[in-house]
């Protein structure tokens, strides 16, 4: 193996058809209009030298080494800003040229400290390349010049270092802040000698506004902006591509290695979700996959008082198969489960649901997508057809007008925030819909052009509220409607939104927007060109989250926003793996490919390849599953890589359900919080210790690749295996892609999919099968995968969850950028530097009145269960609302939150929450009692 | 919300029920009997069975009538 080594071609590609032809070198060469000579002559294997231009940014012109000739035009002007032109010659290598770029670099190099051997970037150094590119064999000016060493350096990241001697003021790290990442946070301060990098006024880089998503790191051509692990670890020998194991966006990166020691994690610019850009989390947060906290080793214990005893694979697997047969012995074949984990790979989630639904033989599997987006599975798979998202991330760089709905890209989804951000930057309009202001709200460059901040849990009144405005002013697509759509169904959904109870104006008064913005929003969205609507959690953890799904698909389908580039609808999806467990029929109602268990036909397929008999009920959804243990009725669970008693609401309840199960199973990498009512513990292995795929937000399917062996000695499909054969149920996989090729024989839309694909494609989005050999970039174009697309009304309907006396605010939960859900992975790692705690934020005025001052420790209240954590002042929320995350076990923000849930699918509503806040001085009883159980349970016998 | 678990089951079929109400009657009765079909495990769809059997306290007329066409589920 080696390094994967991309090109850089210095500028961007141009997106012309219209084809120039020009000769260079000798060569003939024919490339898009606007293509920059510099670019032209990478295609033809031709490197022009270079310092500040890289392919991921626009061409600045600033090194002067990219110089070349023109035949007939006067000077030597820089390739990366020339654009080639018709018919034009030119020359990149002459005497000319050469004495140019040489008295270039002596410049660049007189004031450069020259200590190349020691240097962190010793080998991955464009200066150093460009010095024996341009022949660079002696400076005029000596070597006793000012080398800024002096200055030191900046290490106040925890995962970078800032060597402002280095620096070579190419602006490229500065670019990369604002055109590829959007934060602004950089720019060059001083001048002459005196110029370098600054982040902010001068900060250091971790008070400035950084983000650390690594886009400066990735464009320096120097040591300036160079990882600690490079300097820790030396420069990586090889590499392989592979798929980050955080968000929905699922985006593409290089594992670079020395040896099997991971060096560092760089974007991929191949990388069809990411083109090359990363966040805080994949680019820098995987050091928790050595902390010393993973389990390596199986354990059991008889009751969860008692301590672990550590045992080998075989003792514990067949602990947990005995386990499992006498407890459905006694209370029959339902009384056991399991949840498949949207963390790990389509081929580990599909295993599990298979063991579940062959080797229990009942359908009780459920996933994490339960608590997150099981309304956009329900709300767009009635309307469209298709339980997913209907673009590819590409589909933004042509929206017109951009539609968000309880989401907040920018941190919950970085690296898709950064790329929503450049086309806003380029004049497209923005709307938000959300309580909070967040940053996408109002950012350097970026200003939505209408936030309505709406109260928690009138989602479905305000997108209907839209809906009639554009309805009632004739802002409807007819021609889509009555091509596409049931044109009856359309005609009773116009009518029923264009009932004046539906207006802005009258539902104002409990949605807390004013009417005017309202029609403001609705006017740009169905008018102001291709319409793009984006929605997350806040959409639907709510007791109506299906119904404001359903909402969002009647707004795109009544405006024609579907079935091309720059339109659609697009959930943003939470967990790396939450699209493809979805899809791997984790849902307890259906099969893999979203086909009900009740179907014969569907089943008889999967029971011929099983060899065994299937039960064509529904299982249980993970909130019954809990309600049916504390019932009595559920005794047994198998959970791989998910932490339900940390992020399932209403953690008494979760509680009381694991501590009633005879036999809890958990498969994970670390005793997280479900592990405390455990009675066997199965290690798990990460994501760079395993072959697989992920499917991501956009439906793209995705390899994972082994860069090292599984520390606990199994990858977690090879453990689910064991688990199955000890339970009766043979499997015999030798390899993740023999899972694949399964998957694609019973599943429709995977027909295609298999792993030769995969490596020559890159990545393929379903359905990927006869009639779409290549995938599915977009959905729904000509026509609805269910054939004519289905309007349905949408009455709101008020939470129960309501406010009054005791509890009159509202809490709304959410993440922020560091940390990631319930923070395993992340509080593992140097992340918790920008979020050590979970905090409350507060607006002044709540704050006010109850004697609370920023800082204070304050507690949390509501009819489900109290915490305490610090308070923050803020403005991002209105009066009468209180935000915070759930990313800390000390907080447990889920011990407030209620067991109300969506009406069509259980999903919780996390995000309405009635509260009351007070003083305090110091954890609540639950904490105290919750910490004690934890110390004790976490108890690891010696040998 | 309540714990106890008739009552929750009766609290859910009423959501489905409301979710539904705004369509025709028979419409509203029908989806919401599928929706119960297709999505609750069959101890959930016996136990708000007897509940029925037993009166249906609780229960909104269009979640009563969709629950009383229900057929039971089959054992496992």
């Amino acid at each position: 193996m080696s390094l994967v080594h991309e090109i850089d071609y210095g500028t961007p590609a141009s997106k012309s058809e219209k084809l120039v032809t020009l000769t260079i070198d000798g060569m003939t060469v024919q490339v898009p209009e606007g293509t920059s000579i510099m670019r032209a002559a990478m295609e033809v294997g031709n490197q022009i030298p270079k310092l500040c231009a890289t392919d991921m940014l626009d061409a600045f012109g600033s090194c002067r080494l990219c110089l070349v000739e023109i035949e007939g035009r006067n000077g030597t002007p820089a390739s990366c800003t020339t654009p080639v032109a018709d018919g034009i010659v030119v020359k990149t290598q002459t005497e000319r040229l050469k004495k140019i770029r040489k008295g270039v670099m002596e410049l660049y190099i007189s004031d450069h400290p020259l200590d190349c051997l020691t240097c962190s970037a010793n080998g991955d150094c464009e200066l150093q390349d460009m010095a024996g590119v341009v022949g660079l064999r002696d400076v005029r000016y000596g070597y006793e010049g000012e080398n800024h060493t002096k200055l030191g350096k900046d290490e106040s990241n925890p995962y970078f270092t800032y060597e402002k001697s280095k620096c070579i003021v190419c602006n490229r790290c500065v670019r990369a802040c604002e055109e590829v990442q959007g934060t602004f946070a950089l720019t060059i301060s001083g001048r002459g000698f005196d110029s370098r990098v600054s982040p902010g006024m001068d900060e250091s880089f971790l008070t400035s506004e950084c983000v650390s998503c690594g886009a400066c790191v990735q464009s320096c051509p120097t040591a300036t902006l160079n990882e600690k692990a490079m300097y820790n670890i030396g420069t990586p020998e090889h590499s392989v591509v592979t798929t980050c194991a955080y968000c929905g966006v699922g985006c593409t990166f290089k594992a670079e290695m020395r040896g099997d020691e991971l060096v560092r994690m760089v974007p991929y610019k191949d990388g069809k979700a990411n083109r090359g850009h990363s966040c805080v989390k994949g680019r820098f947060a995987y050091g928790y996959a050595v902390h010393q906290d993973r389990i390596l080793k199986p354990m059991i214990r008889s009751s969860i008082h008692e301590p672990w005893k550590e045992v080998s694979y075989e003792e514990a697997i067949a602990y947990a198969a005995s386990e499992f047969k006498r407890i459905q012995e006694k209370y029959g074949k339902r009384s056991v489960g399991g949840i498949t984990s949207s963390r790990c790979t389509n081929e580990e989630t599909y295993l599990v649901q298979k063991l579940i639904r062959g080797g229990f033989g009942n359908n009780n599997v459920d996933t994490c997508a339960r608590v997150c987006h099981s309304p956009t599975g329900y709300g767009l798979s009635v309307t469209y057809g298709t339980s997913a998202g209907t673009q590819d991330f590409d589909s933004i760089e042509e929206s017109d007008v951009v539609l968000i709905i309880g989401a907040n890209p920018t941190d919950g989804h970085p690296v898709f925030g950064s790329r929503l951000k450049k086309r806003l930057r380029q004049g497209a309009k923005l709307i938000v819909v959300d309580p909070r202001r967040t940053d996408v709200v109002r950012s350097p460059h970026i200003e939505a052009a209408y936030h309505l901040p709406l109260r928690p849990g009138t989602n479905v009144a305000i997108v209907t509220a839209m809906a009639h405005v554009i309805v009632t002013e004739g802002l409807v697509n007819e021609q889509f409607v009555r091509e596409r759509c049931d044109w009856e169904e359309f005609q009773e959904w116009a009518a029923f939104v264009a009932e004046e109870r539906h207006s802005p104006e009258a539902v104002e008064k409990y949605t807390g927007v004013p009417a005017d913005a309202v029609r403001g929003a609705a006017r740009l969205y169905a008018t102001g060109g291709n319409g793009a609507i984006y929605y997350g959690l806040g959409v639907t953890e709510h007791s109506q989250g299906s119904t404001t799904v359903i909402a969002i698909a009647n707004l795109a389908m009544a405006t024609g926003n579907i079935g091309r580039n720059g339109v659609g609808v697009n959930p943003l999806r939470g967990q790396n793996n939450v699209q493809g467990s979805c899809d791997m029929g984790s849902f307890p109602h259906e099969l893999p490919g979203y086909r009900h268990i009740s179907d014969d036909a569907t089943r008889a397929s999967f029971e011929a390849l099983w060899g065994v008999g299937l039960d064509d009920e529904p299982g249980l959804r993970i909130p019954n599953m809990f309600d049916a243990a504390v019932e009595g009725t559920y005794k047994g669970m198998y959970v791989q890589g998910e932490d339900i008693l940390q992020s399932d609401p209403d953690t008494k309840h979760v509680s009381a359900g694991l501590a009633a199960l005879e036999c809890l199973v958990v498969q994970d990498l670390f005793l997280n919080e479900t592990a405390n009512y455990a009675h066997v513990f199965l290690p798990g292995c990460s994501f760079l210790e395993k072959d697989g795929t992920f499917t991501n937000a956009e439906r793209r399917i995705q390899r994972i690749r082994k860069v090292m062996a599984p520390k606990n000695g199994y990858a977690d499909w090879e453990v689910t295996q064991m688990l199955s054969n000890a339970l009766g149920f043979p499997m015999t996989y030798s390899h993740p892609g023999e899972i694949m090729d399964e998957i694609a024989a019973l599943t429709p839309s995977f027909a295609g999919v298999n792993y030769k694909l995969l490596d020559e494609m890159g990545s393929v989005q379903w359905p990927c099968n006869e009639k779409a050999p290549e995938g599915t970039p977009i959905m729904h174009i000509g026509g609805f995968v269910r054939g004519k697309g289905k309007f349905m009304l949408t009455e709101y309907v008020p939470t129960d969850e309501k406010t009054g006396p005791r509890f009159p605010l509202l809490l709304t939960t959410g993440r922020i950028l560091s940390q990631y859900n319930v923070g395993a992975q992340t509080r593992r790692t140097e992340n918790v530097v920008w979020h050590p705690e979970d905090v409350l934020e507060i607006h002044a005025h709540d704050a006010e009145v109850r004697g609370i001052r920023d800082g204070d420790f304050v507690k949390l209240d509501s009819r489900a269960g109290s915490t305490s954590l610090r308070a923050v002042i803020s403005d991002r929320v209105a009066p009468g609302v209180v935000y915070t995350t759930f990313h800390h076990p000390v907080t447990q923000a889920n011990v407030v939150t209620t067991d109300y849930s969506d009406w069509a699918t259980n999903c919780p509503e996390y995000k309405v929450t009635a509260v009351q806040v007070s003083p305090s001085n110091g954890p609540t009883q639950w904490q105290e009692e919750y910490e004690n159980l934890s110390r004790t349970s976490r108890r690891i016998a010696a040998e | 919300m309540s714990h106890n678990s008739t009552e929750k089951l009766v609290y859910m079929a009423n959501q489905i029920a409301t979710a539904f109400a705004a369509q025709k009657h028979e419409a509203a009765v029908e989806a919401t009997r599928t929706h119960i079909k297709k999505f609750w495990d069959p101890r959930m769809r016996s136990k708000i069975a007897e509940h029925v059997a037993h009166g249906g306290e609780g229960l909104q007329p269009i979640a009563r009538e969709a629950l009383e066409g229900l057929q039971a589920p089959k054992a496992a």
